[in-house]
């Protein structure tokens, strides 16, 4: 099955083939508090603490909250305000490494999943800080606790990853399909789910032969190769590939009974529940034609990004821009001090000539961008309203249902900044919503 | 030929009559002070005195819930027309003006990316805060300016915003359209003003803008025994409740972050 739109640009997936290598251990680490969707943690260590890796550094504040862990054993030098991949300043955890890099002694290994009670696996994987590690960094025990009145009936592994240039699900999934599998088991077991489904776009055929292959009989999981375009990653885009299942506006994968995970994030239930080893590292992929050695790495959170590109060969002289994530939905980086996040997917290095400015001519209503909307919208009528300031109509063309993938704005002949214009008009919706609640 | 005129003539005539009786029975009471006001209002429909247009301020004031001073625009001639319209006397009011807390142009202030995208500071904020090193400054993108009824904000060629006092009403269009939250309304008369907005302290605010408040506390010391600048959270603020006027001052201050502004001292639009 397919989705309606989307787009096919030119993939770049040059480091398919490159294995992922392990990063040194460095002499400092910057863990940010603010990692996550929802609320940053209460910080529970203070300067001149000795930290073990994997240790607490925040209680976690609410619901939609996890905590963060320290990377490495060492010393905390600070706890401050620290360059952050937003743009401002964000309060972070400085951590100076002791060289040994010895587990927190708080460490303890649960066992086999299999023999858990779902609501215990939950917490042991909030406890460890996992979140969604296809970019959008949502706290995973949220997403496996559906309300009672949203029955799931479908798993889904995500291992779309349509994002060009990126290749790090990739390559978990042909370099470790046994712990992903595992990770697909634990989340179904807290789920109560018994069918699951796998979908990885055609352009990576070796990984879900690599996931077909270590399944194991007990687990029954159906494989998908799906189209590659993108955004097949996207969530609701998945769903609809794999079961026909359409999320309604404004509802989320649980409205049609289904949970849908990123293969990195399964493999950190695994880990943190089998080692009770919380989230301290993750894949990325860096890539470009700006860094001199473009590669899969495995890289600590909180590794600062100067740092990860001198593991890459540094930039080339003529680099000009760095993204964090993939060039559809990253957020450019301007000081390379920013350090690496569990969301971190990718960093993705550009120089001049690959970098497209906007002009942002008028709208020629020519409707490309409505044929390459995945969510159905009309692009091209929001842009303007947006533009013009006329934001009370927006709710009526479903603003708030755009899921920023940035397919309208690939295609606008006229250069338009379609999807600055939408997140602007996503806000001033919002800043309109309590008011009129007030008046009703 | 005749029949036809005679029916149209007759059929005029007949919806004459309707409108005119309808209008005799139909009529609504209305407070003819209301239009009287409207006339002597600017009829700009700002929006400065918080209500929807100059006709909605001018059933207010008849209705009693305003008085002719809160229309932020009207001279004081107008004002005391409107006020004798209801028979009331004036009460007076100090005219203000905005003031942009900020002159971190291009030639003083670091910028910290390359900003490519919507002209309009809203939008600019939602990328990291702005692409201006120093947080709380003037993005230069002029959503100021466009707020303006009354064409009383320009850009400078050096890309920050500034108001021109002459044709400043003060009516706080564009104190609210400000993202960065620079802009404030000051009282015509104040002369000494700190241009700056910047919280932070020390060497890093240097590097952001060479005209910042760097919070040294020179201004705060000059008025010991009666503080009329006070520095909190490293940024030294005006009392406008009893501002300074002393042009020493504007020496005093080791970047320049303190100027001295002529705004005019009598209200009124040029």
């Amino acid at each position: 099955m397919k989705f309606a739109g989307g787009i096919h640009p030119a993939y770049h997936k040059d480091t398919a083939a490159s294995t992922t290598a392990t990063l040194p251990l460095l002499p400092r680490y910057v863990v940010p508090v603010a990692q996550h969707l929802g609320a940053p943690g209460e910080v529970v260590v203070a300067k001149g603490d000795a930290v073990g890796r994997g240790q607490p550094l925040t209680e976690p504040r609410g619901f939609v909250s996890v905590p963060v862990h320290a990377p490495t054993s060492g010393t905390v030098t600070s706890v401050k305000e620290l360059p952050h991949p937003v743009g401002r300043p964000q309060l972070a955890v400085e951590i100076e490494s002791d060289g040994r890099d010895a587990w927190w002694e708080g460490i303890t290994p649960h066992g086999d999943w299999r023999t858990l009670e779902p609501a215990l696996l939950k917490g042991l994987i909030r406890d460890a800080g996992v979140v969604g590690m296809g970019g959008a960094a949502f706290p995973t025990h949220v997403k496996l606790s559906p309300p009672e009145d949203k029955p799931i009936t479908a798993f889904l592994l995500n291992g779309a990853e349509c994002e060009p240039y990126l290749t790090a699900d990739h390559r978990v999934m042909v370099e470790q399909p046994a712990a992903v599998l595992e990770g697909v088991g634990l989340m179904m077991r807290v789920l109560g789910v018994t069918a699951g489904h796998v979908g990885v776009e055609s352009n990576k055929p070796d990984a879900l032969a690599a996931l077909r292959d270590a399944c194991p009989r007990d687990l029954d999981l159906a494989f998908h190769l799906l189209e590659t375009k993108y955004p097949q990653g996207s969530e609701k885009h998945l769903i609809a590939a794999v079961t026909g299942r359409e999320v309604p506006s404004g509802g989320l994968p649980m409205d049609v009974g289904c949970v849908v995970q990123n293969v990195g994030t399964a493999v950190a239930c695994v880990e943190a529940v089998r080692d009770g080893r919380p989230m301290t590292e993750r894949v990325a992929t860096v890539t470009g034609p700006a860094v001199r050695t473009p590669r899969n790495v495995r890289v600590r959170v909180g590794t600062p990004l100067t740092d990860v590109l001198a593991f890459c060969g540094g930039l080339t002289a003529d680099a000009a821009k760095v993204v964090l994530g993939g060039p559809m939905m990253g957020l450019g980086q301007f000081d390379m001090d920013v350090p690496v996040l569990k969301g971190t997917s990718g960093v993705l290095c550009l120089r001049e000539r690959d970098v497209v400015l906007f002009e942002g001519g008028p709208c020629i209503r020519c409707g490309f961008c409505v044929d390459a909307c995945p969510m159905g919208l009309v692009p091209s009528a929001m842009g303007v309203l947006s533009e013009r300031g006329v934001f009370a109509d927006l709710p009526a063309w479903h603003v708030t249902d755009c899921i920023e993938c940035g397919s309208c704005a690939y295609v606008c002949p006229s250069r338009r900044p379609l999807v600055q214009l939408f997140r602007r008009g996503k806000a001033e919706v919002r800043a309109l919503q309590p008011k009129a609640a007030g008046a009703a | 030929m005749l029949v036809p005129i005679a029916a149209l003539a007759g059929l005029g005539l007949l919806s004459g009559l309707g409108l005119a009786a309808a209008a005799r029975v139909f009529a609504v009471e209305g407070d003819a002070r209301q239009d009287e006001i409207a006339d002597l209002l600017p009829g700009a429909n700002c929006g400065g005195c918080g209500y929807a247009g100059c006709a909605d301020f001018a059933g207010a004031v008849v209705r009693g819930d305003a008085a002719a001073a809160d229309c932020p625009v009207c001279d004081r001639r107008s004002a005391e027309l409107v006020a004798a319209v209801m028979g009331l006397e004036l009460d007076e009011r100090e005219p203000q003006v905005a003031l942009i807390l900020c002159q971190g142009d291009d030639h003083v202030a670091a910028r910290r990316y390359r900003y490519n995208g919507l002209a309009s500071c809203a939008s600019a904020v939602q990328l990291g805060g702005g692409d201006k090193a120093c947080g709380w400054g003037c993005l230069g993108l002029g959503d100021c300016q466009a707020a303006c009824a009354f064409g009383a904000v320009e850009m400078t060629a050096a890309g920050v915003a500034r108001v021109l006092p002459a044709r400043c009403t003060g009516c706080g269009r564009c104190v609210t359209a400000c993202p960065k939250d620079i802009i404030k309304l000051v009282p015509k008369s104040a002369t000494v003003h700190v241009l700056c907005s910047n919280h932070g302290k020390g060497a890093g605010v240097k590097k952001q803008c060479s005209v910042a408040c760097l919070g040294c506390r020179k201004c705060e010391k000059a008025f010991a025994e009666d503080p009329r600048i006070v520095v909190s959270d490293f940024l030294a603020e005006v009392d406008y409740g009893r501002a300074p006027d002393d042009p020493a001052l504007v020496d005093l201050c080791p970047t320049g972050a303190i100027v001295h502004v002529e705004q005019g001292t009598e209200g009124g639009t040029p």
